[in-house]
């Protein structure tokens, strides 16, 4: 009793002198690296040209304002792009000689727009595509930054996709037609459910990669977050409403960068158990 | 013809993305602000001149590279602000415009500067600055940049703005077959669909004075709001007059200027300077004997003579 006791005592020591160590290297790290930058010698401009308080408030409620056309764009997009992946992912995956071409197409197609930049994407639909005259010059421009967006950010989650639907092991599907499923059934019901369970947490990371790219659209001419701000900043000639732009995409991206961290460490340790088991 | 679009386009649009950003400017009465919105211009060539007359002299400036006053544009160069040499060469790097030579517009005014500094035709050089990087804090690369940016209290914040060297107005370029381009007033504009470039009084030109009914459309480059007006996606682009001038005979085929702007706040295109420069007091008093004899005048009706033949628009 007495030994355990003792051996508790040290292990609650050990624990809060861990705690303080880390807390102190902590306070000194960023103790450092704060001086370092506000004794730089460009310190007072850089604060004037980026961290203007007054310039601060007054972009702020108008850059959230505009944050909600790149809202639109990235739901509208995300969802277009889940549904586009996956169809690209399962004619990738499609057995047989037959879908040969299918296949061909497929690969093509997520080696294409995994190649272009999305920037150059969204340029040429927003002012090739566009100028065709085969549909109305005047349709609001934000619709081919969805377009755009989808076609850069399906080839990429159809790769995720592909990589769940291999990751299903053979027998699962060797099982599903020996119960007599045809190949599309087995696909449709056993290995694609399983397939988009794994991928979920990659394609949280896609969507928030999707998020902060749906800045590229005010290339072609929308007024979103990233061109207000610049709009902001021109007229001020000081680069503060930037950093509200920051900020915004920092609130909205972190928590779900959390969630995509809490669920990948869940997958894991279910996995795990189920080694175990 | 202009509006087939290449992929060779795409690519030159796409390269000078971001970096390119000759701002256009200005949308004053051209006769009243060189008394009103610049009065320094004006009135500080009798007093001042003289008594800093030892603080501007050549030597005693304080220049990037001793001995050699250093100028700074954007590239591409733009007519008429710039004008290639008579054989149609550039120096290199200089794209459509040379600022080397002392044609064009702002060529000839930095030449000009330069001579009422001390500084000889070839003790002059020039250096490439996108628009944005002349007010970006840090050091600057050159002495006196000469980029059409218009006067803005805020950008003065950043940066010294001298005094103004050419006022002029804002204007709207259409299509020659759209149902603007006979519009005389700015109530029937107000139902267009107008686009501008990022960051310029183009853009507030379209906010105040048009305040049209639809979105504006804000590209980041001239070229690319071009490219949307060539192909029907946008109504009209504003730009001042001297680019307008530019897009109408060189970029656009079949566009046209419908009318330039008057009212609103006067404003007028400045140098830029690194922020509380000695030079800058020195440059304004440069501009203020340009405009007494008569050489600012001069140059705009040589290089700038549109600002007299384009109609003016109703209210």
């Amino acid at each position: 009793m007495t030994v355990a006791d003792a051996r508790r005592r040290r292990e609650r020591r050990r624990a809060l002198r861990a705690s303080l160590i880390a807390l102190v290297s902590t306070v000194v790290f960023f103790g450092v690296l704060t001086a370092l930058v506000v004794n730089a010698p460009g310190w007072a401009t850089v604060q004037e040209s980026f961290l203007n308080q007054q310039v601060f408030e007054d972009a702020l409620p108008g850059v959230i304002n505009a944050f909600w056309v790149n809202v639109r764009l990235f739901v509208t997009a995300e969802v277009l792009v889940l549904i586009l992946g996956l169809l690209i992912a399962v004619l990738r995956s499609l057995p047989g000689p037959v879908f040969f071409p299918v296949r061909v197409l497929a690969t093509v197609y997520a080696d294409v727009f995994r190649a272009i930049p999305g920037v150059l994407v969204i340029f040429i639909l927003g002012f090739a595509i566009s100028g065709l005259g085969l549909i109305d010059p005047r349709t609001d421009a934000i619709w081919f930054g969805i377009i755009g967006l989808t076609f850069v950010y399906s080839a990429y989650v159809s790769e995720v996709y592909r990589a769940g639907i291999e990751s299903v092991h053979p027998s699962q599907d060797a099982a599903a037609r020996s119960l007599g499923l045809s190949r599309l059934q087995s696909l449709r019901y056993v290995v694609v459910p399983q397939a988009v369970r794994r991928v979920i947490p990659p394609l949280l990371n896609d969507f928030i990669g999707l998020q902060k790219d749906t800045v590229l659209v005010s290339f072609i001419g929308v007024v979103e977050i990233f061109r207000f701000a610049q709009i902001k900043q021109a007229a001020a000639f000081n680069f503060t409403p930037y950093m509200a732009v920051a900020l915004v995409f920092i609130v909205v991206t972190i928590p779900l960068t959390r969630l995509t961290d809490w669920l990948i460490a869940r997958d894991r340790r279910q996995s795990a158990a189920g080694a175990r088991g | 013809m202009r509006t087939t679009f290449t992929l060779a386009r795409i690519v030159a649009i796409a390269a000078v993305l971001g970096a390119c950003t000759s701002a256009g400017a200005t949308n004053a009465p051209s006769a009243a602000p060189s008394a009103s919105a610049s009065p320094s211009a004006a009135a500080s060539a009798v007093p001042s001149a003289s008594a800093s007359a030892e603080a501007c002299a050549k030597d005693s400036l304080a220049v990037v590279t001793p001995g050699t006053l250093t100028l700074g544009t954007d590239n591409p160069a733009y007519p008429p602000y710039f004008l290639e040499n008579a054989d149609g060469s550039k120096t290199d790097p200089w794209e459509l415009g040379d600022p080397t030579n002392a044609t064009g517009f702002e060529s000839a005014i930095g030449y000009a500067i330069a001579d009422q500094l001390g500084f000889g035709r070839d003790e002059v050089t020039w250096v490439v600055v996108p628009f944005a990087n002349a007010f970006a804090p840090g050091v600057k690369t050159f002495d006196i940049d000469l980029n059409q940016v218009s006067y803005k209290p805020e950008r003065a914040q950043t940066a010294d703005l001298s005094d103004g060297y050419y006022f002029g107005n804002q204007s709207l370029v259409v299509m020659k077959d759209s149902p603007l381009a006979s519009v005389t007033s700015i109530a029937a504009l107000k139902d267009g669909v107008f686009g501008a470039q990022v960051g310029t009084t183009s853009y507030d030109a379209i906010v105040k004075l048009i305040a049209p009914t639809k979105d504006i459309k804000v590209y980041d480059t001239n070229d690319a709001a071009i490219q949307a007006l060539g192909q029907g996606t946008i109504d009209g682009v504003v730009v001042d007059l001297p680019t307008a001038d530019f897009i109408t005979n060189v970029q656009l085929a079949d566009s046209t200027i419908v009318g330039q702007f008057t009212g609103g706040t006067p404003e007028y295109f400045s140098a830029v300077l690194t922020k509380d420069s000695p030079l800058t007091e020195c440059v304004n008093e440069s501009i203020a004997a340009l405009a007494a004899d008569g050489t600012l005048d001069a140059l705009a009706s040589q290089f700038l003579p549109f600002q007299d033949t384009v109609p003016t628009f109703q209210p």
